[in-house]
């Protein structure tokens, strides 16, 4: 589904991201653990052009992602970051269907896929439909937001630590509502974190990243079983041996 | 007395009042003949006749109109080009330009004005544009930083194109300040239009330098009053579409 090879970024003499491959395929649930600076953040906005690549190839879906149109490339992947960012001139309703609208869907189908995505997130869209940002709590905002990044389908959604204001109650339930959207769904998920916990608990696979490289790449289990270094020991709540 | 109510409701609205008392003024300046001139009693000609206050209304109004959508489109246009990420690097030039600007008296732009294009309106309208437009581009370049950067970047990773984030977002975000810099604008604007008729233009400014040169206070006070009560009127109309149109509230 996205496939880096030998991607690196520089931002002035300062180099973010150095000689990055992997494959994510269709389905996985692929977490980027590491500490802030170390490129994970950079890693996630390559992939839909947030960020430009310096060096090396970004695929997506086979295709090199420099000869997509950014729009129409970011259309395809839902994006949801820790500050939210929702709309605070719009409804709540309005906000989830920001992409659909882009992609000019009919009026119709949009209020139904709002609907369903907010009935999705746990919240009623009788009672939220219309409301604006500002009349919401927290949790409810990430909610909205991750409907908002799931609003036309995207193949892949990415997630830059969308639970990371969260209180710790509503952050364990939004983690299982992720959960089960990806189970139910099958779609695949690129989330960053710098909870290793989360990334556990969540992921079907972990990367963590440390100074622009992989430390490690490794299904969770693994991960635990056989952590590569001190750093990931660390990482892992365990001391150094 | 769903009626009533809205009686009511005008009663205690001070912009109904000015704008009541300024259109009174304007078609009767008549009325005030005999306080003027028991206030006045040395002056022959106690009320301004030369042209009707209405017309001369009418064309303050114009001519402050014409300036400020000048200014307006000149301060939006040049505000949302240099914040485009292509724009960003003039940002610091026109800064410095505006703030430069900002310190030159209205009267100065229009003392420059006159020797280039000569007496009337025109040039008139000219300094008036040349002044306003600072405020509407400062505005403009205050609102659109304002839209927090999570909010672009969202916009942004949603995959809005350039100009649907600055339509959809970043204008109706930073509409509140720009109407303020409007606002701004036209007030400065209605009262240096009154000394622009020291460039030939009629105005609400004619009776005050009529008065001023041959010692007509009634005359002055006239005038500042109908100047006065339409920069109150405009000031309070800004302020009410403002609070209107905050979204973010």
């Amino acid at each position: 589904m996205i496939e880096f090879d030998r991607v690196g970024k520089s931002f002035g003499d300062t180099i973010a991201v150095e000689d990055l491959s992997f494959t994510i395929p269709g389905g996985e649930f692929l977490a980027l653990v590491g500490s802030s600076g170390s490129g994970k953040s950079t890693t996630l906005r390559m992939m839909n052009r947030l960020v430009e690549h310096d060096r090396g190839t970004i695929r997506f879906q086979g295709g090199d992602i420099r000869l997509r149109r950014p729009e129409d490339l970011r259309r395809r992947m839902g994006y949801a970051i820790q500050s939210i960012g929702l709309f605070p001139h719009w409804s709540v309703a309005r906000n989830v269907a920001t992409v659909p609208q882009l992609l000019g869907w009919p009026r119709a189908r949009i209020e139904a896929r709002v609907d369903e995505l907010l009935t999705m997130l746990g919240l009623d869209p009788a009672r939220f439909r219309d409301r604006r940002p500002r009349e919401l709590s927290g949790g409810q905002m990430q909610r909205v937001g991750v409907a908002r990044a799931l609003a036309a389908d995207p193949e892949v959604l990415l997630m830059d630590e969308p639970f990371g204001a969260l209180d710790p109650v509503t952050r364990r339930s939004l983690q299982g509502e992720m959960a089960r959207i990806h189970r139910a769904s099958g779609k695949t998920i690129v989330l960053v974190t710098h909870d290793m916990e989360e990334a556990l608990s969540l992921a079907t696979r972990v990367i963590l990243m440390d100074q622009g490289r992989i430390v490690q790449d490794a299904s969770p289990a693994q991960m635990q079983a056989h952590p590569a270094n001190d750093l990931v020991r660390s990482f892992l709540g365990r001391g150094p041996r | 007395m769903r009626f009533a109510a809205r009686v009511a409701d005008f009663a205690r609205d001070p912009l109904a009042w000015a704008l009541a008392a300024l259109l009174f003024l304007a078609l009767d300046m008549q009325a005030l003949r005999p306080l003027f001139a028991a206030a006045f009693p040395a002056l022959d000609r106690p009320l301004y006749e030369q042209e009707g206050f209405g017309t001369l209304l009418l064309e303050h109004i114009g001519i402050v109109a014409a300036a400020g959508l000048a200014a307006t489109g000149a301060g939006l246009a040049a505000g949302i080009a240099v914040t485009r990420a292509t724009g960003r690097e003039f940002l610091p030039m026109v800064e410095t330009v505006v703030s430069i600007g900002q310190t030159v008296p209205p009267v100065a732009v229009l003392a420059i004005a006159v020797p280039l294009i000569g007496f009337g309106q025109e040039p008139a309208i000219l300094a008036l544009a040349l002044y306003g437009v600072l405020p509407v581009l400062r505005a403009t370049i205050a609102g659109i930083d304002s839209v927090p950067a999570g909010m672009r970047e969202a916009a942004d990773g949603l995959g809005m194109r350039a100009l649907q984030r600055l339509w959809l977002l970043e204008l109706p975000l930073a509409l509140p300040v720009i109407l303020a810099g409007i606002r701004t604008s036209v007030v400065i604007s209605i009262g240096t239009a009154a000394i622009a008729s020291t460039a030939g233009a009629r105005t609400l400014g004619s009776p005050i330098l009529l008065g001023l040169s041959g010692f007509n206070t009634a005359y002055v006070i006239q005038g500042a009053l109908m100047v006065g009560l339409l920069a109150v009127v405009a000031d309070m109309a800004f302020e009410r579409a403002g609070r209107r149109f905050d979204q973010r509230r």
